[in-house]
């Protein structure tokens, strides 16, 4: 699961996709996703990480993650 | 040993910008979330009561009477309101209308045998509606309420029944009109262009049986012009004039009906009601402006009834809810079901509802469909709404939801869920109990062969 090469995204959550001129606004938790998919980590590091932080349990971050990745594949970021 | 504590977490989304034409009117609404009502929390109501939950507020019930009353009042002498039954009858409602002096109006025998529970006086219950039947018609005769005539045929059932007996029933016709609004509602009364009205009228006063008290009209539902309202009220006083000067009878009053919308936001407009709606005053002035100008005597100025029901309890009702799960659907859009659907929430079919979240939530919003819980397609609350982030297990507040619901709800798939009402010292009482199976099933019985 990989972000687009040419995704370009700021620390306050903006993306934007040069290939298609869509730009997003991401809230905190989907900007720190988007992040660490950009530096290539995969899912399973990402939610470790994200456990460690947040205050969430396994099973609802599974789902969230599940639903983030299907929304950036409808937005048409992923590779 | 230190222990960091975590971080508040957040479903993350992500939210397409558009770019193109500024939308004036922003997209969001929800900037606080609604915690309470009349200062009782919704985590409290729902933990006691239950989700769904219907919640009443008797102030803003109360409130909404005495402003509507005031308008007429202050403008108009002779003033007199009549609580429309069907708009909301759990009696607990009818009861804080009639303690503020409101007459009662109904339209079917059990709602005429309710208003009489309630404590109404005969005199003071107005009987509308198409269907009287012959016993409804004699309990109205013997309580000498007020009749008002829908059709020939109830006309000519009304004289045959009073025959035998030695009175004198009080009626009124109900005039249909064209005011310029469409629908023409000319499916209720007698029609005013065509001469109907005047027909009723003179068979009426020919038959000797009848004492001819007042003249109704009701043009419709949801009026969003007051003018309608000025044509109606000059129609009647035409006909009381005609009655006065022709049969020499004076009509004692102007039933002007209901019909004042509430500011709930109807489909399709492109406005929110708050903005587009008239206010009571707005119809009050029309309405006394149009009777006043007339020319009728000053003690010959006829009473002004009116039979408000939407107007004055939609704001005080709310329904309470649970989100049961967010989806995603086909073309990428969030939808999230709730607890209740349309057929605890009828009025969803007309209006979009006002939805808030009960508890805290960060700026970030979704556009999404909200779904009921009913195992229908039909089931949908707001076809599209943006709101704040919503997890499962959060409660909702549904706005503007007292009129017509509690009577016209239904118990399909899901059951009818508790009524409560915030007294006006804060304290909630259930006035209508969820329903259960064994309430259910109680007219249910079960032939021999089957058992």
């Amino acid at each position: 699961m990989k972000l687009k090469p040419n995704i370009a995204t700021s620390e306050n959550g903006f993306i934007f996709n040069p290939a298609t001129g869509d730009s997003f606004m991401a809230n905190v938790m989907a900007s720190e996703i988007v992040n660490h998919l950009k530096k290539e980590k995969s899912i399973p590091e990402i939610r470790l990480l994200l456990l460690e932080k947040y205050d969430v349990e396994q099973q609802q971050l599974d789902r969230d993650l599940d639903d983030l990745l299907q929304q950036l594949k409808e937005a048409n970021l992923l590779d | 040993m230190i222990t960091m504590e975590k971080l508040k977490y957040e479903r993350p989304v992500i939210r397409k910008m558009n770019t193109g034409l500024m939308n004036k009117f922003g997209t969001r609404t929800e900037f606080e979330p609604v915690k309470d009502i009349d200062g009782v929390p919704v985590k409290s109501l729902i933990r006691q009561f239950g989700s769904p939950l219907f919640v009443l507020s008797e102030k803003r019930i109360r409130r909404n009477y005495q402003s509507a009353v005031r308008a007429f009042n202050t403008r108009y002498p002779k003033v007199q309101f009549a609580w429309s039954y069907k708009t909301n009858y759990i009696n607990a409602v009818c009861k804080v209308f009639h303690q503020e002096g409101s007459w009662a109006e109904v339209v079917s025998g059990f709602e005429y045998r309710k208003a009489l529970g309630n404590g109404v006086p005969g005199e003071h219950i107005i009987f509308n509606g198409p269907d009287k039947k012959p016993g409804d018609l004699l309990l109205a005769v013997e309580n000498n309420s007020l009749i008002h005539i829908d059709h020939f045929d109830e006309l000519f059932l009304l004289l045959s029944l009073c025959k035998p007996l030695n009175r004198k029933p009080r009626v009124a016709i109900r005039v249909n009109m064209d005011t310029g609004v469409y629908p023409l509602w000319d499916r209720f009364g007698f029609n005013y262009e065509n001469g109907q009205a005047w027909t009723a009228i003179t068979r009426i006063m020919e038959s000797g049986k009848l004492n001819l008290v007042g003249l109704h009209c009701h043009i419709g539902t949801f009026m969003l012009s007051t003018s309608a309202y000025a044509v109606a009220a000059r129609k009647l006083c035409d006909l009381a004039s005609r009655c006065k000067e022709q049969l020499q009878v004076a009509v004692q009053y102007l039933d002007l009906g209901g019909g004042f919308p509430s500011t709930n936001t109807l489909k399709g407009s492109y406005l929110p009601g708050i903005d587009t709606v008239p206010s009571v005053d707005d119809f009050a002035e029309v309405i006394t402006t149009t009777i006043l100008d007339y020319g009728f005597r000053p003690d010959e100025l006829p009473l002004l009834i009116l039979e408000s029901g939407r107007v004055l309890i939609d704001d005080a009702g709310y329904l309470l809810g649970t989100v049961i799960a967010n989806k995603r659907l086909s073309d990428g859009r969030r939808a999230t079901i709730l607890d209740f659907g349309v057929n605890t929430l009828f009025t969803s079919f007309w209006y979009e509802h006002k939805i808030s979240p009960a508890q805290d939530f960060t700026h970030h919003t979704e556009d999404m469909v909200l779904y009921g819980p009913l195992c229908m397609n039909i089931d949908v609350v707001r076809e599209n709404i943006n709101l704040p982030l919503l997890e499962p297990g959060d409660h909702v507040v549904t706005h503007k939801v007292g009129a017509y619901n509690m009577t016209q709800w239904m118990q399909f798939i899901s059951m009818r869920p508790a009524v409560v009402m915030i007294d006006q010292g804060g304290q909630p009482h259930v006035i209508r109990k969820a329903e259960t199976l064994d309430y259910l099933q109680v007219p249910e019985s079960m032939p021999d062969h089957l058992k």
